[in-house]
């Protein structure tokens, strides 16, 4: 054996480049983020929907694990698949690519699979019971997320609801063909299993007689009942509200309106109204709106339906006088600041009933002998933990301050349950801080491929007014799956691998499925590349302090 | 094997991996597992996509292979960067001799081990423009026409980056470079000089010749399988961004390579026996403009004295080569 020879000039012992740390080249360093996406920003019952999608992408038992996500803020998915407006659709970043991401279609999907396989809600076990008891008058989406909220933070909750059956505005302001009464029939059932004690029938009469074993209440007592207007109106002129026409459908026993029926108002109560006249067998239904298309408060879905099943609309007209089988209308005109002004024109409409869809207003005789509850603008004033003036008393939905819409009242029954819960435990409840917005311009859109928005088909126009079938249908479980995963991720890591597959110094650790990536800041130089070509924008480069 | 398309599910297929992908259907680069040929600890410019490419292509052939490889390497950025005496950022076998040999040095190793029964390990040679088109010709082009049994990868970065950015064979016009400055009646590199590389290896009629680029690496990792599941020459010429010679930012590495292929200045093909077999269609059209703006090299072309002339006729290169190469997907306008 001889003895290697190291030549002069070689004495340094061979070794890997990994001796030498290229981190301290860097100028800024790249960190992963997870930031609020505009679809979760603006849900108004703050819905996490990147992630519930998230889970829905991975199929099968992804399914459930998204229910289950979902569920956590809204205890109502098949429900609000159907009604709500969606907010986060009109703000979805995929818009500004091709089309908005259909969030509302896979609501509904998750929510119909959930009753089609009976997932029920997990139960809180006893060791994180209260021992409080809350009462919340009224079964609306207020009542219900409120209730629910509060159940799963370990109070026992009881209901009281003044109608026959659950669901308030949703059974009774909502029709049939929107919303298909076994949905909410379902999703309730599943809150009562849960061990929420739902007592109908029972109006409020005695304050403090009922209210006297509970420890709080929330008023979610909604806003059902139609506002009027003095219209001249001779004595056999037929005049009814809208909000009676939808309930008394509702409950199995419709009007008669006879063969011409005229709505007056813009609203979506006024498309459901005309659209329920129709189905009852009126074969000309006018919506009067005395201002124009652009400043009708009604959805342009619900509109659109409208439209498609033969209602008709004069813009511009207000009704001055109603008689028998006829309605006097003015023509309206818009002023400089866009008002509508009398034009001293007169016109005529046919109808055997006008049906006023002008607004409504909350029930509050719940209050009637209760001091010490300020009511402002005919609403129950609250402050900003939904706490009336009257400690322990907290109110939501649409007898409290803020927009009517179903989703808004799940977001505010939510909020009321987490105000109630601190309150209980002597506590004021903050809410999270959120994450700063993932806007469009943080997204790298190459990398998503151009894939349209998928529609949910519709029942044909003829078979829609013949009965209360629902309009709207699902979408197929292949749809649905194809419209979850066309979801961006906006600001939320996919886990597509482009940072650990495009970093020329090999410095991003895959952690695995699930587990997203680590980066190793040793030798990380901080070129920039995996936060330019991420898709979603999750990284972001933070300048070294050095 | 072809190039996978992935089926729509949330991206296609020009991400990395996919957490929604079944494993076998991902890029090497996605496995937990793949060979990282190229570690860190290596002294490449930040955002070096000369780095990067090496490590896309040496980690495919290394799975293609199993483990048997044996790299060549010419002079270069490549093997400076990468093997700072006494340290090394190769996970591979990995020899370095001259600056024209590489092609010879790797012909060797193949010869070697055809005599003594290692068939099995496949042997590739690589190195940058320079090494490539210029300095190494004669032996590469030797190799093709012996048709051995080598895999040549050219990293082109349009320069001699690694000595302070010197004109090479493949800068491309107008590109302004030390030897090439920005001055005078045609400023920057002269139009109608230099070569393009691709082009000599199919006049060669070899095997197997492609293009490709960091800004695709399912395109790249496919084109290195094909390669690998031939035996003879073949050639792999990869367009590698350089911030350094460019005068790019660091993070606009992919960013800049893609719009090379979507404003068609740079052709991505493959070429077997001297023919042209496909080609990679632009997905979506830019202007050579959004190119050259990133770029500061070019910079010279826009600004107060902008030189609408060398522009025209950039963009007229870009059109034949959309032309030559057939880039546009079927029923797009010309």
């Amino acid at each position: 054996m001889t003895a290697v020879v190291v030549p002069p000039g070689l004495s340094a012992s061979a070794g890997s480049s990994v001796r030498y740390l290229t981190g301290s080249w860097r100028t800024e360093r790249p960190v992963y983020m997870s930031l609020l996406p505009p679809c979760s920003a603006a849900c108004p019952a703050g819905e996490e929907i990147q992630a519930w999608l998230y889970e829905a992408q991975e199929a099968g038992e992804g399914y459930e694990r998204a229910w289950r996500s979902l569920t956590q803020e809204n205890p109502l998915p098949a429900i609000m698949g159907r009604v709500c407006y969606h907010p986060c659709q009109t703000a979805c970043n995929r818009g500004g690519l091709d089309e908005m991401v259909g969030i509302n279609a896979v609501e509904r999907f998750l929510g119909d699979q959930a009753i089609e396989h009976g997932w029920q809600f997990e139960v809180p076990v006893d060791i994180t019971l209260s021992h409080k008891r809350v009462l919340v008058v009224g079964s609306g989406p207020s009542g219900l997320s409120a209730a629910y909220h509060l159940r799963k933070l370990g109070h026992e909750v009881t209901i009281y609801e003044a109608q026959e059956a659950t669901g308030g505005m949703l059974r009774y302001g909502i029709p049939a063909y929107r919303l298909p009464r076994a949905v909410i029939d379902a999703e309730v059932s599943r809150l009562v299993n849960m061990g929420i004690k739902i007592e109908t029938g029972h109006r409020v009469t005695d304050f403090a007689a009922e209210t006297a074993g509970f420890d709080a209440v929330v008023l979610c007592v909604g806003a059902g009942v139609g506002h009027h207007v003095n219209i001249p109106a001779g004595h056999a002129a037929k005049v009814m509200d809208a909000v009676k026409l939808l309930r008394d459908t509702s409950a199995g026993s419709p009007p008669m309106l006879g063969r011409r029926v005229a709505i007056y108002g813009g609203g979506n109560t006024a498309m459901d109204a005309a659209r329920t006249a129709k189905r009852l067998g009126a074969e000309d239904a006018v919506i009067i709106y005395r201002r124009t298309k652009e400043q009708m408060p009604a959805h342009e879905e619900e509109y659109l339906e409208a439209l498609s099943e033969g209602i008709r609309v004069k813009w511009l007209s207000t009704i001055s006088e109603v008689d028998q089988g006829r309605v006097v209308i003015e023509r309206m005109e818009l002023d400089a600041e866009g008002r509508p002004r009398p034009t001293g024109v007169f016109d005529e409409v046919e109808a055997d009933t006008v049906v006023l869809a002008i607004g409504q207003d909350a029930d509050l005789s719940v209050l009637d002998g209760v001091d010490g509850v300020t009511v402002d603008n005919g609403v129950i004033a609250v402050d900003e933990h939904m706490m009336t003036s009257r400690p322990g008393l907290f109110a939501a939905g649409d007898a409290a301050p803020g927009d009517r819409t179903a989703t808004v009242a799940v977001g505010q029954g939510k909020l009321a349950a987490r105000n109630v819960d601190a309150w209980l435990r002597g506590a004021v409840y903050e809410a999270p801080s959120r994450e700063a917005k993932a806007l469009f311009s943080r997204l790298n859109t190459w990398y998503y491929a151009d894939a349209p928005l998928q529609s949910r088909p519709e029942l044909e126009a003829a078979r829609r007014t013949s009965g209360f079938e629902e309009v709207v249908q699902g979408l197929s479980t292949e749809s649905a799956l194809f419209e979850a995963r066309r979801c961006m991720s906006c600001g939320n890591c996919l886990e597509c691998d482009n940072c650990y597959g495009l970093c020329p110094d090999d410095v991003i650790i895959k952690l695995g499925p699930g587990r997203r990536y680590e980066i190793n800041y040793d030798y990380c130089k901080g070129c920039g590349i995996c936060a330019a070509e991420c898709p979603c924008g999750c990284i972001e480069m933070i300048p070294e302090e050095r | 094997m072809a190039k996978v398309n992935i089926p729509f599910m949330q991206t296609g297929t020009l991400v990395v991996g996919n957490r929604l992908l079944d494993e076998q259907d991902r890029s090497v680069q996605a496995w937990q597992d793949r060979a990282s040929s190229l570690t860190h600890g290596h002294r490449a410019c930040q955002g070096c996509a000369e780095a990067l490419a090496a490590r896309w292509v040496l980690d495919t052939a290394m799975e293609v292979t199993d483990g048997k490889l044996m790299v060549a390497n010419a002079t270069g950025c490549l093997e400076v960067f990468s093997t700072l005496y006494p340290e090394s950022a190769w996970k591979i076998p990995w020899i370095h001799s001259l600056f024209a040999n590489a092609a010879s040095v790797a012909t060797g190793i193949a010869a070697v081990n055809a005599v003594t029964g290692r068939g099995d390990i496949r042997v590739i040679a690589q190195g940058g423009d320079g090494g490539t088109a210029d300095i190494g010709m004669a032996c590469l082009s030797g190799m093709f026409e012996r048709n051995d049994d080598v895999l040549y990868v050219c990293y082109d970065n349009q320069a001699y980056m690694n000595t302070g950015v010197q004109r090479s064979g493949a800068t491309p016009p107008a590109a302004r470079t030390a030897t090439t400055p920005a001055v005078g009646r045609q400023p920057g590199n002269t139009f109608g000089q230099g070569k393009f590389m691709p082009k000599i290896a199919m006049a060669h009629e070899i095997p197997y010749v492609a293009t490709a680029t960091v800004a695709d690496l399912r395109d790249l990792e496919a084109k290195v399988r094909t390669a690998m599941s031939h035996r003879g020459a073949r050639y792999l010429h990869v367009l590698v961004t350089c911030p350094l010679g460019w005068g790019t930012k660091s993070a606009d590495s992919i960013k800049v390579a893609r719009l090379a292929t979507q404003c068609g200045l740079f052709p991505v093909f493959e070429a077997e026996y001297g023919e042209l077999k496909s080609s990679t269609k632009i997905r979506e059209r830019v202007p050579v403009e959004d190119y050259l703006k990133l770029q500061r090299r070019f910079a010279h072309l826009f600004g107060a004295n902008a030189d609408e002339a060398a522009l025209e006729r950039i963009r007229r290169l870009a059109d034949r080569n959309i032309r030559m190469y057939n880039l546009l997907p079927e029923g797009a306008a010309a």
